[in-house]
């Protein structure tokens, strides 16, 4: 079994998704969405990585099938590092 | 052993593995593991950033209100562009395209350097308005829809402490990935990289694009809080 070797314009293409959605993420922080501004942001912050995972470093091709357990792993121990900081941070009545 | 044999033995397959997929895998998983601890890595200081941020939700927003927005959108798009050209360089080396390879990789080390080059005239600006954390730290601007409540400016030093700690982590690793980029540019010219053997340009393409990624979610945290106002 060889690699899979993805198409220059499959790159091209994602790289112009990439750009819009810089845009779109600068232009959205400029209208008042109240608290949705962050979650904005973030989501195509996230939407940004997922192209960038999936396509420029060629997850959705690898052969490799521990790669996707192995960034489920990342993302979990990041959610467990955040949340468990954010829940004692939010439950304490000093700082 | 016969002579056949030995002829057909690929050079770039190392004795411990069976096959060249096998090898590819292993040092792609590897790479992967690598970029898990890097999150992680990561993951501390966007961890503090969370917790003070939401202490200090207001005077973040009058610190991040100084960046520069024009200088970090040129920069995220300068970003953005090195890791198609990362992957271009990988597609060169998988198809045997030895010249746009050594190419590619040029562009890369330009736009890395590039990106470089801008933060160092925002870092500049920070030193000439006070903005460094420090004995010399001033800061004297409102919070974002409140012109009469100026910002507490031990909150907006914190920004600034984050916002250097971040980027400036993140432009080591820029450094690091272009030093990789000029090694690999090198041995790439010298013919080292073929369709059977480009893995060291796969795995530097990797940490590029976790770069980037880094970057990715640094430009809103830091430079997008509150622009509306």
């Amino acid at each position: 079994m060889s690699e899979h070797i993805s198409s220059p314009r499959l790159y091209v293409g994602i790289w112009l998704s990439l750009m819009v959605l810089t845009v779109v993420t600068v232009v959205a922080a400029q209208i008042d969405l109240g608290s949705f501004n962050t979650i904005v942001a973030l989501a195509i912050a996230s939407l940004k990585a997922v192209l960038v995972v999936l396509f420029f470093m060629h997850v959705k091709y690898a052969h490799e099938r521990m790669i996707k357990p192995v960034i489920a792993a990342a993302l979990f121990f990041l959610f467990l590092l955040l949340s468990l900081s954010m829940a004692d941070f939010a439950t304490r009545l000093w700082i | 052993m016969s002579d056949s044999e030995v002829a057909v033995h690929n050079p770039a397959l190392r004795h411990h593995f069976a096959e060249v997929e096998q090898q590819r895998n292993a040092s792609s998983l590897g790479m992967w593991l690598f970029l898990v601890t890097e999150v992680m890595f990561f993951g501390g200081m966007f961890c503090a950033y969370l917790v003070y941020r939401t202490a200090h939700f207001g005077d973040f927003a009058a610190a991040s209100s100084t960046l520069d927005l024009k200088l970090g959108t040129i920069n995220t798009a300068v970003l953005i562009l090195s890791s198609l050209t990362v992957v271009m360089a990988v597609w060169a080396a998988q198809t045997g395209k030895q010249k746009a390879l050594v190419m590619y990789l040029l562009l890369t080390i330009v736009l890395g350097l590039a990106f470089l080059g801008v933060k160092g005239v925002e870092y500049a600006e920070k030193f000439e308005k006070h903005h460094v954390p420090g004995p010399t730290f001033h800061f004297a601007g409102a919070i974002p829809g409140h012109p009469d409540h100026p910002a507490d400016p031990h909150h907006a030093e914190m920004f600034f402490s984050l916002y250097f700690a971040m980027t400036g982590m993140h432009a080591v690793h820029m450094i690091i990935g272009i030093g990789l980029f000029a090694f690999l540019a090198f041995k790439a010219a010298r013919g080292a990289y073929t369709p059977a053997y480009h893995t060291p340009i796969e795995n530097a393409g990797l940490y590029w694009h976790f770069v980037d990624i880094v970057w990715i979610y640094l430009f809103p945290l830091l430079y997008l809080i509150d622009r509306h106002k």
